[in-house]
């Protein structure tokens, strides 16, 4: 009974960073595997917010609320996982678009965003 | 270690068996997005995805009772990342190869890294555990004394603009940076071609969505009083100059896409944007310059003012306005630059073909 309710307790204890791990190597599977230009963006979009549900999982605790101070609540969720977070998603479209302006510039020059023949035109034979 | 895994199961299933459950929904839905998402070869459909996936996430975060960052990825992964990566496709072509770099040598390094990746978090104190090591460091002292010290409610917003106030200066740097790399890649000479053409070419397509035209008008004032609710409401609920400046630059965006890229230009003129930019980074470093002159630290709000809390309130005010001047410039900057160039680039081929 007790080795049930540890199994249990693992389960749902970690099953938000098994699902972070899971989303993070889908992130990086597209990043090394395809050859498209916004796909791998979109790869690093999945991959990046992957690490935004491990740091927001860690800092929830069990019957707290949000960080907004009120009276009769005395457990709140840790606040600076989300300070850090916040700003990163922020800066984290900032650094998408500057990769779409990469890719766009990239389809000027070449006429293709397909990675295996960009390197094809650039090494020939 | 034991003592890390604060909740047992029957807390579980007593207490938090909903929260649970749409814990758990909520990330097999992301799962199941991803995996949708490496399926596909249409890049439409799988940047409609990944909105849906910036939506779900946002949804999760607001379970897991970040009320701020659920804000920001609604505004951001499901609204303007969505937008950004429609109008890049749009150039560069909707399908993607099917050829792929080495599957089966990828597929081996993603498993043997997420096999470490999962052996690591068997060590790690549980989700919800009220005395995991990164509950007990810092994050007391914001709890406990962020009301006496910086005096206003919310406490992601104390700890974003006052304790780790520098932090998020540098974020703001980075932001304008990435602004002005993207502008410096796509900018197109705005003088070059004549208004009316670009206008002719606007009108035939815009004319013909008036129910379009009308929502939007009617929706847009709206959004921009939201926008400044959000910013100047930071301190005390969800909020602040990040997400504001987000709604914001959605706002115009929404403008720009219904009216077309020139009328929004004669609205907001392209130069005073790319002022904007520079002028919220500057707004904050100056803040960090007068509490220096006025024999503070760097970003110490109490000097600004008599009462150190009224310096606080002063100073996080300030600092949020550079922030959402910033971080809205910084997107409308780039949504200008990125519709400057398709529309360039069609002009371009039209003329080619005539």
């Amino acid at each position: 009974m007790d080795a049930g309710n540890d199994w249990a307790a693992a389960f749902f204890g970690l099953y938000n960073y098994w699902i972070v791990v899971v989303l993070m190597m889908v992130g990086f599977y597209i990043v090394i595997a395809h050859g498209n230009l916004i796909k791998k963006i979109i790869g690093l979009t999945i991959f990046q917010t992957s690490v935004f549900i491990y740091y927001i999982s860690m800092g929830n605790v069990d019957g707290g609320t949000a960080p907004i101070l009120a009276d009769n609540i005395s457990q709140y969720s840790n606040p600076l996982p989300h300070v850090l977070i916040l700003t990163a998603i922020v800066v984290g479209i900032a650094t998408t678009a500057l990769g779409l302006a990469l890719a766009i510039r990239i389809k000027e020059s070449y006429g293709t965003i397909e990675e295996e023949i960009i390197q094809g035109m650039d090494n020939p034979g | 270690m034991d003592s890390l895994r604060f909740c047992n199961p029957k807390t579980i299933k007593e207490d938090n068996a909903i929260e649970l459950l749409i814990d758990i929904v909520l990330l097999s839905f992301l799962v199941c997005i991803a995996f949708a998402i490496v399926r596909m070869k249409d890049l439409f459909a799988v940047i409609m995805l990944a909105g849906m996936y910036g939506l779900l996430s946002a949804s999760f975060f607001v379970t897991m009772d970040a009320v701020d960052v659920a804000f920001t990825e609604a505004s951001v992964g499901a609204g303007i990342s969505t937008l950004l990566m429609l109008t890049t496709i749009s150039m560069t072509g909707r399908y993607e190869n099917t050829t792929r770099h080495r599957p089966m040598l990828a597929l081996v390094v993603v498993f043997v890294t997420g096999s470490l990746l999962i052996y690591g978090t068997l060590d790690m104190p549980y989700f919800g555990s009220a005395q995991a090591p990164i509950q007990l460091h810092v994050a007391p002292h914001y709890i406990n004394n962020s009301m006496s010290e910086i005096g206003i409610p919310n406490i992601v917003t104390s700890a974003l603009a006052s304790y780790r106030g520098f932090d998020t200066f540098g974020e703001v740097v980075v932001i304008f940076t990435a602004g002005v790399a993207v502008w410096a890649l796509l900018m197109v000479n705005v003088q070059r071609r004549k208004n009316t053409e670009i206008d002719d070419a606007n009108n035939s397509t815009h004319e013909q969505h008036f129910i379009v035209r009308f929502v939007a008008k009617m929706l847009i004032p709206f959004i921009l009083l939201f926008a400044l609710y959000v910013q100047f409401h930071g301190d005390y609920g969800p909020g602040g100059g990040f997400q504001a400046g987000v709604i914001f630059a959605a706002a115009i965006i929404l403008y720009s896409m219904v009216f077309g890229l020139n009328t929004a230009r004669r609205v907001i003129s392209q130069p005073i944007v790319q002022l904007l930019t520079a002028a919220g980074v500057l707004l904050y470093g100056s803040v960090g310059i007068v509490s220096l002159l006025s024999g503070g630290n760097f970003l110490d709000y109490n000097v600004l003012s008599a009462d150190p809390i009224a310096g606080q309130h002063l100073g996080i005010l300030l600092i949020e306005l550079g922030v959402g001047c910033t971080v809205a410039s910084v997107m409308i900057l780039i949504y200008f630059n990125f519709s400057g160039r398709k529309n360039d680039r069609e002009l371009e081929e039209h003329k080619e073909t005539t």
